[in-house]
This record gives C-alpha cells, structure tokens and sequence, in this order.
C-alpha cells in the first residue's frame, strides 16, 4: 500500500502542476492578451455598415436645383466575402448577372480594384467596402436579391442618394462630378477613416471638387452584431449620419440655360467650330452668373460609375474633350478685345487721354509691316475711336515705341514693360482664383517669360535646326519650321519688335481664358476693383441657416484713374451700336437696353480665328458682363457678338420672356422653410 | 453491520442513522460537483437558448441527465465499493457488448462521430463513456490482486488488465472515437502506475505508447481531419477558416471575457454562435466568456478540488480495489479537464472530450456521476479516524 501512497504523491503534484498550467495559460489569454482578443472579438462579431450622408445639393440663386439627389435603389456586394468563396464568387456572380441582366464580364470588371493594368470600370474605392454593381435597380431586382439571402451571400440592395441634374447638360464642367473616394485620399482626409465606405463619393472636378467638405456632410455608422452565419441579431451601435450643406450659387439656372443655348447655337452657325466658352458675371458683385463650356456632356454618365468607353470617349479629341471648361481652362489670344488694357497702357506710359492720333493702314515695326485690319486707314483718331473703330497700328506704335524705349533688342538694365504690367494689372497672366479647380493662368509674354520659354525649348528648336523637319510631308512647310526652329534657336531669348507689336492688339503669344477677360472687363465697367470671381455664394444647412456667406474677394486695382475708366467703358458703349459689332446688333432695341462691349478676332496660325465679344449691359450701372469665344469660330462679329446677342435677349426678354424680370441678378440669397424646401418669393 | 442487522432497522433510520455512511459523505466533494453541475447547467442553457427565438435550448434534457445523473451517483455511493468488485467482469462485459452495438446496424452517427445507440424519444446513449467506468472496473479489479507476499499486481494479471484495455480499445478505434480512445488508454496507464507496478514496465509501456503513437502517424492511420487538427495545434494561422476556426475563436471568445466576463448570457460570441460545439466540447468558451478569468479559473478550481479530494479518498483508502478505483478516476478526470481546456485554450491539440460535469451529454453526465459515486462510496466506508 505504501508504494501505491508513493505513487498518488506523485500523481497529485502532476495534476497540481497540470492545473496550475491551465490557470497561467488562462490569465495570459484572458488577461494579458484579453484587451486584443476583445478586438477581435468584436471584428468578428460585428459587421460596420456605413450610413452615408445625404450629400448637400447645389442650388442656383433663387434656389432652384442645379444638382440634386434622387433616391435609388443601389445592388452592391461584399468584395472580400466574395473573394473569399472557394470560387472566387464565381457562382454568386453569374446569379447576380441573370437577375440584372449583365454580364459576368462587366460585374467581375466592376468589383476588381484598379491598378495598373486595371482600368474602368475598375473598382477604385477601398477593397474593404461593398462595391455598387448596378445603381438602376428596380423594386423587382432588388426583392429577388433581398428574399433570397443565402443564394446571394454579401450582396445587399439598398436605398442610396444619386446625383441628379435637373439642367441635364448645363454648366456640366463647372458643376462637376463624384466618384468613389480612393484610400489614398482617405488617408489624407482627417477623422474619415471611419466613414469610408464604398458609397462615400468624392467631388472630382468643380463646384463638387472644391465645396466636398462643405457638401458632403458625416457619414453615420450602424454596427450590426451578426451571428456565425452573417445573420444580424441587432445594432449594436448607431451614430446617424450628419447630411451636408446646400451649397447656394450665384448662377441663374435661367441665364445659364440660355448661355448654353446660345453658345450651343453658335457653334453650329460656325462651321469648323472646335470649343467655346461663355461667362456671365454681376460686375457689380463678380459674382457669376452663367459659366458654359461647350462642348458639353451629360454628367449623369457619372451616376453609378462611368463606363471604360464613355470614359475614353469623354477624354478624346474626337469628342472635343467635353471634360474640359473652356471657360477657365481654354487659353486662346484675346484679339482687340485686349486694346482695353493696351489703351490704359499707352495712358500708363504718358500717351494722353484726349490725344489724336493717326491710325494709317500700315505701320513697320522693325522692319515689317504691320497692317490695319485689311489694311484700309482709318484717319486720325481718338483713343475713344480707335476702341470704336478697332484701330490697330495706332497700338502697334505706341508698342513699339515702348519697346524701344526700354532698350529693343538689347534691353536696359530695368525694363518698365508698360504694356505688360498693365495686363497684369487688369488680372491677365494669373489665375483668378475663382473656386473651380484647376484653372489656367494663361499668358503675358514679356521679356522674362521669352528667356524661360528659351531655357526650356532652345535644345530642341536647335536639334531641330540642324536636322529639319523630314517628317512633314509639306516641303514648303517643312522648310518654313526649320527656318522657324534656327530662328528660335538663336535668338528665341530676345524679346521681338514684332511681339511688342503683336501684344498690344492681343495676338501672338498672349493668351487669356474668357473668364480673364470677363472679369477684367467687369472691372472696368464697375468700380476699377479687379474680384477673384464666385459662383458659391453661400453655404446653408439642410434646416435652412445659413452657415456662412462666400465673400468675392478683391484682389486688385485696375491700372487706370476713375477717369480713364470711364473714358474707356464709355467708348465701349458705343461698340454695339455704332463700331465693329453694330451689325450683329443689328434691331437690338438699344433704347430699351444699351450694350457695350469689344469684338475680339484672335489669329490663330493653320487653324480659323478665335471669335471673341466681351460685353456689358445696360451702359449706365451695368449689371451684366458677358463674354463669349469661340475658338475657330471665324470673325469676333460674325459668331460671338451673335451669342452674346442671343444671351441679352435672353436675360432682358427681347422677342421672348424675359429670364431676368427687372433686368438684375438676384440679390438677396433664397428663404428655406425649416424642412429645407426653398420658399418661393 | 451485518446484513442480518441491516433487515432489521427501518429504510429512515439505516440513511439518517448516527452510523449511516451519509454522514460519512465527502461534504467538499458533494459541494464541489453540484457547483460544477450548476456551473455547466447554466452555461448549457447559455449556449443552446439561442438555437430557436424564446426557447430555454436543452437546459431541460440536461437538467433530466443531471438528476438521473445524481441518482445513479447517490445509488452507487451507497453501495458498498468491494461489493462493485464482484460485480467489475459483469459491468465491464456489458460495455463491450455496447461498445459492439454501437458498430452494429443498431449504432447512429451523430456529429460525425458513430459512437450513439439511439433509443428514441430523442434519446441516444453513449456505450464508450460506460466503457470507461467499466475498463477502469476490471483493470482495478484485476490489478488489486497483489503477488504472493508482495505489493505489485501479479504479471498475469498485468497481461490481463492489458488484454482488456485492447479490447476495448479496438471496438473504441472502430467507431473511430480517437478521444475517448486516449481516456481509456489514459485508465489504464494510470491504474498500472498506481497499482505498483516497476519501473521498467512502465517505462516499457511508455516506449509501446510512443511507437503506437509513431506508428499512428507514420501508417497514416488518423483520418485526414485528425492530422489537419494536430497541424492546427501547432499552427492556428494555417487556415484559420478551416481547421484552424474552431481553436481560433475559442481563444477570442474566452479572450475576450478578459477578467470579469461578459455577465451570463451576455456574451456575444457565444450568442452569435462562433465556437463549434460550445454546449459540449467547447462549453469551457462559454465559462471564459461570460465569467471572465475569475469564472473560469474558478471552474478550473472546483475541478481540483475534486481531483484532490479523490486523491485524498485514494490515499486514505484501506484496500487496494478502493485506492486504485479512486486514483484511476482522478486521472481520468484529470486527463479529460487537461485536455478539454488545454484544447479550448491552445495549449492542446483538439480533440473531442467533454469536460468533466459541465459540458452538455447525457451518457458522459451519467458515467461521471457515477464515477463521483464510487468515490463517496470508498470515502464513507474509511473507518471515522483514518
């Protein structure tokens, strides 16, 4: 018996050691690593589904929506689940493809995350989120997807918001578009990491690029505990989400109907026509009032991800790059719509105001001739006539001979470029700074910009020199670019008679976008105050308070005195009626309504000429300035001052109702009732 | 006390007498089993209520298994221990011959594993658990026979007790039960070391163990999933939603009770249901979940608790049946409690053992009791002063 007692001596220090083991262990797994394991624990307990926020609506200024959400029932699938399948989700796919009729293709495209090699309809949201498959659903699609869970393991149908244009096309560019907001961006974005989720949408270009934080409001969270088998037992946890603020324009949803229409009709009066531009603002305020770019798209092609093919169309030239605002971002040679800063700058550079001068048809700057338009001389002049009349070589001299003065081809030590600086001063050669993204600076060509453009070009204008051009077929011209390409070489560092020249009736190298010009012109017609121009005017929340007022900040002063500002808008009043665009307002009731502006017919080598009118409206207290292009457009008479006709016609309401009853912007920002509706005035 | 004098006194007077063996009970022991049984009652009801909205899951059958339970273990307490002896050839036939029922047209498969005779009425026994209170019987018995004049059991005896663990053992690889088939080698193997025999046997039988194990393995003769489960022992992150899933989420549900637990009921992994088997095997999930560290460390000490106080009863017991009888079944709780929270807690590989009074199982609640009952029964038949 005692050898057994020995025994069971042994056998119980082992069974203490073997429990005192389970008690270490178990305070090292619930203890130790008990806050890690919760985590995990929770993970797999719970699934987090993002409750995106009504993002805010762009309204126009009286409050009618430029884009506004409609509701629609969204299918999207759990990427991650569906990868992991044994198939790869291969079955629940092809299920999913003969519900919403598409094919396997497509919807295997759609859930695969972009990369290199990988493009649209790519998925380029976070590899965590449900991807949106079709957000066209019908009621029908969506019950048979919702009653058959198990056959649909991670594909839910929900209710989502989807950006809609009530003015379809209208003002495509600046409006801009969503697209589901990428990792990186999210990494960038402070306190988001949370509310990532597939249906979190970004702003990509425009209104929505620049005013996202403001629009898209907070995303809410549901944490929904589920079992083993992904059944949801309950929420255990719900923040609702925080819907964005209406961000109110100062556009005029009328006004900017009827500048797509007459821009739309312009380029098709034009043939050859390639792009145009039309910008409306208050001079009073630099407020915009209608900005279009044509040609234009439809932005509900963005709705529900766009596809590879409208895409590549969308960024082809063959489509005209609708893409691109040519508002902000075609940069194109004024033409004499730029003689309003060349007549402040000979003022700046002592010229008197009540001068006369000679306009001759042709003057040599040097060396060459320099022509008249058709080189027919138009006598000795006013300043005020030679606006009227569109004068050319009277600004040719005078440009010339502030070249000179500042030393030609060999430039002194400081150079005062008075006809540079000027345009400069009228906001010409920076950009406005208005709130769309990417905008152009366009281009003011003084000796500085010629040395850098030299830096950057001269080695290959050098090579090209040596070698020609054996590539172009057209002898005549092959010959003229290697003449071109010596010319540059050598000596593409110096500043030209013949630039001065070309400068000071806004051709050559000098490049502005329209929306430059207009609101150079704005500030001419105003109060000399250059504005960075807004199309936001205010920010108001769903409830109806405003939550702040986008101020228009002024950025500069016109290089001019009150006088000579009114000298000049006043020789621009009498353009429409009695100078170069008399004809295109030809039986425009000018009693009623009196315009100004300024033609502008830009020369553009091997393509038409740029069609430009800058205008105001009425003369006295104008309190619209609308300037149209139209690149290849032909004469500055012929095509834009017709658009811009049609534009007033529009506004003022000659031969149809009036868009602008009283002839003047909104002025006071529209009343919301406390559910957010606007109340209509 | 002779049975002459045991006619005489009235049924009342022989339970409650000053002489009854009641007042003889192991009153820690008792304790100790019906906090385990209360422990596991809850957390079986904690489990299973989910299985269908508003239902109180299997606490009911288990309630019923645990009072058919405590009758046995009361039945088996008052008979007298050497009186079992005689009994030890007959109980152990019976098991095989269920043992062999269970590999007949009579056995069902429920779980995946084909260890069940069904018996209707949505009742089913397990004859493997019955095997190991009737192996660890007969090994007792036979090893209880000491030498002439010596205290090791006689070689013969030895082969005999070896005989039987191998026949029980093969119809137990046949159903395949591998965890059952551990318990009862774990039976033997302890009843041989406690019984006295040498060194050198045991340390031979350590060496033929080995080899099985060896040989096991090199001979492929585990079933796929057995391997797949000793590979995810060693490595959970192999495949963690396959054979990996069930260690891996046992670790996170008792994890996360951390120290206090969840509160019963109120724990969420055990409500979603992500541990497998968490009313049987893995109910120890459940312990850790809800109750924290301090829940089941105190689960873990109630088993002790018994395993000591068997111990104690084995050292104090007079004969060698009794000693031997209560030191087998200490191991084989032992064993059973290691390996079933070593397993839920990644220190073992899985393999599928109750744990010991807590987990849901009629046949498994029964053998257990009954071993508990053999206990007490050896306890209150010590003379007072030992």
């Amino acid at each position: 018996m005692s050898r057994m007692r020995t025994r069971l001596v042994v056998i119980q220090v082992l069974v203490v050691c073997l429990l005192a083991a389970l008690a270490v262990r178990l305070w090292q797994v619930q203890v130790v690593r008990g806050p890690e394991l919760v985590h995990r624990a929770t993970e797999t307990r719970t699934r987090t589904v993002i409750v995106p926020a009504v993002r805010g609506q762009i309204l126009d200024a009286s409050g009618r929506p430029l884009v506004r959400n409609k509701t629609s029932l969204v299918v999207s699938v759990d990427r991650t689940g569906l990868v992991g399948m044994r198939d790869g989700g291969m079955k629940v796919l092809t299920k999913l493809s003969e519900v919403l009729s598409r094919p396997v293709a497509e919807l295997r495209r759609r859930i695969t995350p972009c990369g290199p090699g990988v493009s649209k309809p790519c998925w380029t949201g976070s590899p965590y989120q449900p991807v949106p498959l079709d957000e066209k659903v019908d009621t029908r699609e969506a019950l048979q997807i919702l009653e058959r869970q198990e056959e649909f393991p991670g594909v839910t149908a929900e209710i989502h918001a989807v950006r809609e244009y009530p003015g379809g096309r209208a003002g495509a560019q600046m409006l801009g578009y969503l697209s589901p907001v990428t990792e990186a961006e999210l990494e960038k974005r402070v306190g988001l990491k949370a509310a990532f989720s597939g249906v979190d949408l970004a702003g990509r270009d425009g209104l929505e690029y620049i005013y996202d934080e403001d629009l898209r409001g907070k995303a809410g969270l549901r944490r929904v505990q589920v079992d083993r088998m992904g059944k949801a037992l309950g929420v255990e946890k719900q923040v609702e989400p925080v819907s964005g603020h209406h961000l109110v324009t100062s556009i005029d949803a009328r006004i900017q109907a009827v500048t797509e229409k007459a821009l739309q009709d312009a380029m098709k009066a034009a043939p050859g026509a390639d792009g145009g531009a039309a910008v409306v603002l208050d001079p009073k305020t630099g407020r915009v009032l209608a900005l279009s770019s044509a040609p234009g798209y439809d932005p509900a092609v963005w709705a529900g991800g766009i596809s590879a093919n409208m895409y590549k169309h969308l960024l082809s030239e063959k489509s005209g790059k609708p893409l691109v605002s040519r508002a902000i971002n075609g940069q194109f040679a004024p033409g004499s719509t730029f003689k309003v800063s060349s007549v402040a700058s000979m003022l700046r550079a002592g010229y008197p105001l009540n001068g006369k001068y000679s306009c001759p048809g042709s003057v040599t700057v040097g060396g060459r001739a320099f022509n008249n338009f058709r080189g027919i001389p138009l006598g000795t002049l006013s300043l005020h006539l030679a606006l009227v009349k569109s004068c050319d070589t009277i600004f040719y001299r005078a440009a010339y001979e502030q070249y000179l003065r500042d030393g030609g081809r060999t430039p002194r030590k400081t150079v005062k470029e008075v006809f540079a600086n000027t345009a400069r001063g009228f906001g010409f050669g920076a950009p406005t700074g208005i709130d769309l993204p990417g905008e152009s600076a366009g281009r003011i060509p003084d000796r500085r910009w010629k040395k850098e453009m030299w830096a950057l070009t001269s080695a290959t204008n050098c090579k090209r020199a040596q070698t020609g051009y054996p590539e172009v077929k057209d002898g005549a011209r092959a010959a003229f670019l290697k003449r071109l390409a010596h010319e540059n070489c050598s000596e593409g560092f110096v500043l030209r008679p013949g630039d001065s020249a070309n400068f000071s009736i806004g051709q050559g190298d000098v490049l502005v976008t329209p929306l430059q010009l207009a609101r150079a012109y704005a500030a001419l017609v105003s109060d000399g105050k250059v504005r960075s121009p807004r199309i936001g005017w205010a920010l108001v929340r769903p409830d109806g308070k405003v939550v702040k007022t986008i101020p228009v900040p002024v950025v500069g002063k016109l290089p001019v005195t009150e006088k000579e500002r009114l000298y000049i808008k006043n020789a621009l009043s009498q353009v429409a009626s009695d100078g170069t665009a008399a004809g295109a307002f030809a039986g425009f009731p000018m009693d009623k309504v009196r315009i100004g502006g300024k033609t502008g017919t830009a020369e553009v080598w091997g393509k038409k000429d740029t069609s430009w009118f800058a205008s105001f409206a009425p003369t006295q207290n104008p309190r619209f300035v609308v300037v149209a292009m139209v690149s290849q457009g032909g004469m500055g008479s012929q095509t834009a001052a017709p658009a811009v006709r049609q534009i007033y016609e529009g506004i003022f309401g000659i031969k149809r109702p009036a868009a602008l009853p009283g002839g003047k912007p909104v002025s006071r920002l529209p009343k919301f009732a406390p559910d957010g509706t606007v109340i209509r005035q | 006390m002779s049975a002459l004098a045991h006619g005489r006194r009235s049924f009342a007077r022989r339970v409650l007498g000053a002489e009854s063996p009641v007042w003889r009970l192991d009153g820690v022991l008792v304790v100790a089993v019906l906090a385990l049984s209360v422990i596991g009652t809850l957390l079986v009801w904690s489990s299973t209520r989910t299985w269908a909205p508003g239902s109180t899951g299997l606490l009911k059958k288990h309630l019923l298994n645990e009072s058919i339970g405590l009758v046995l273990c009361a039945v088996v307490a008052s008979v007298d221990h050497r009186a079992v002896r005689a009994y030890a050839p007959v109980l152990f036939l019976l098991s095989l011959i269920g043992l062999g029922l269970v590999l007949s047209p009579l056995g069902a498969t429920i779980n995946g594993s084909h260890s069940w005779i069904l018996l209707g009425g949505g009742f089913a026994v397990q004859p493997s658990e019955f095997a190991k209170v009737g192996l660890l019987l007969i090994t007792a018995m036979l090893l209880a026979q000491p030498a002439e004049g010596r205290d090791r059991p006689r070689p013969l005896d030895i082969a005999l007790a070896l005989l039987a663990a191998a026949l029980t053992l093969v119809l137990v690889m046949l159903q395949p039960d591998l965890g059952t088939a551990l318990v009862l080698a774990a039976i033997t193997a302890s009843a041989l070391v406690i019984s006295g025999v040498r060194k050198r046997l045991i340390a031979l039988l350590v060496l033929v163990g080995a080899a099985g194990v060896f040989s096991v393995f090199y001979f492929q003769m585990l079933e796929d999933y057995q391997v797949a489960r000793f590979t995810a022992f060693v490595d959970p992150n192999v495949d963690p939603r396959g054979v990996g899933y069930n260690s891996t989420q046992s670790l996170i549900a008792i994890g996360s009770g951390q120290l206090f637990g969840k509160g019963l009921l109120g724990g969420g992994q055990t409500t979603g249901r992500f541990v497998p088997e968490q009313h049987t095997d893995f109910i120890f999930t459940v312990a850790g979940e809800e109750f924290g560290f301090l829940g089941s460390v105190t689960v873990v000490l109630l088993l002790g608790v018994v395993l000591l106080r068997g111990l104690k009863i084995a050292r104090q017991c007079e004969d060698r049946f009794g000693t031997l009888v209560a030191g087998t079944v200490v191991c084989w709780f032992a064993f059973q409690t290691f390996v079933n929270v070593g397993m839920t807690i990644g220190i073992m590989p899985i393999t599928g053992l109750p744990l010991p009074f807590v987990s849901y199982g009629g046949t498994a609640t029964f053998a257990n009791l009954t071993a508990v009952g053999m206990l007490l029964s050896i306890r209150s038949r010590q003379r007072p002063y030992a």
